[in-house]
């Protein structure tokens, strides 16, 4: 198992994510936004930062590198893709992902440990499609623009389809989310995005491995693929 | 080469949390009677071709899922 971590200009969460591959047991390199061949990569992970400055939009500008190209052709194989905060946004832009990630509601850049709850579906979790879980990620945040939102049409699809992977616990939301919605997989299951930064939550010296879960789960989504 | 003026908001109904600042702070400026702020951005470039405006928004300039644009054609003809 070999997962390829994407390096823009302005990430800044490429070496923790490389890191967090190799504690699962995986081995890991760092992809360079120019480079156009995924040849040998299992997995992806777009990580967090500021790809291009977050200039426009954040990243707007960040889907248009010759490697997001690259991961675009990966995902409609099947290929398993994680896409953490900025990596989050960059999937939404690319349309691999439903939704966009707004302005927090309260204006504040967010940094702090958040608890998750896992919404198990499909190829990331046991089957049970929408089923809610009492299973709680400790993770922490750092985003200013981390307001998940789609049309409220789009969300009922999303939680209908269960496609809705990590909700915030019910009155802690963060950033005003739409329906506490912190994380979500596209139709296929093959593609998840998220806010909260698990590759900083993979050593207990931190306090949480809980992130580890996050890459095993989308590992295992590219063994069933 | 022609001027243009690309105006982007955020669609109507999405929360602006900028616009919303913005709006309580003028009060406390002695600025009565303004509502329903919004804030967005401008851009303005030179382009050849202006047919192209429209592609270029929709694939970079905006995200048309969560934002409005509008282009004005500026060197007199906006």
């Amino acid at each position: 198992m070999r997962w390829g971590v994407l390096q823009f200009p302005g990430s800044c969460d490429e070496r923790d994510a490389v890191n967090a591959c190799q504690r699962t047991g995986a081995e890991a390199r760092l992809v360079w936004h120019e480079e156009r061949d995924l040849g040998g990569i299992d997995a992806v992970v777009v990580p967090g930062g500021f790809s291009y400055g977050d200039y426009l939009r954040a990243g707007a500008i960040a889907r248009f590198s010759p490697a997001m190209e690259a991961v675009s052709e990966f995902a409609a194989a099947g290929g398993p893709v994680l896409g953490i905060c900025n990596g989050f946004q960059v999937l939404c832009e690319a349309g691999l992902l439903p939704g966009a990630l707004l302005r927090n509601k309260n204006l504040r850049f967010l940094c702090r440990q958040l608890t998750l709850h896992e919404v198990p579906s499909g190829q990331f979790t046991t089957p049970g499609r929408g089923e809610l879980t009492t299973r709680r990620l400790s993770i922490p945040g750092k985003h200013g623009e981390g307001r998940f939102w789609a049309p409220e049409g789009v969300l009922d699809a999303l939680e209908a389809g269960g496609q809705v992977a990590y909700r915030y616990t019910p009155g802690e939301n963060p950033n005003g989310s739409a329906r506490d919605i912190a994380g979500v997989r596209n139709e296929a299951g093959n593609v998840l995005g998220l806010m909260p930064h698990p590759e900083h939550a993979v050593d207990p010296l931190t306090g949480s491995t809980d992130g580890l879960r996050v890459f095993e789960a989308v590992a295992a989504a590219g063994v069933a693929a | 080469m022609p001027r243009a003026r690309v105006l982007i908001r955020p669609k109507e109904g999405i929360l602006d949390p900028q616009g919303k600042a913005v709006e309580r702070a003028l009060p406390a400026l002695g600025f009565e009677g303004i509502e329903h702020v919004h804030v967005g951005r401008m851009v303005e470039l030179d382009v050849e071709d202006p047919d192209q405006l429209a592609a270029l928004c929709e694939k970079l300039l905006a995200n048309p899922l969560i934002e409005d644009y509008e282009i004005e054609q500026l060197d007199g003809a906006a």
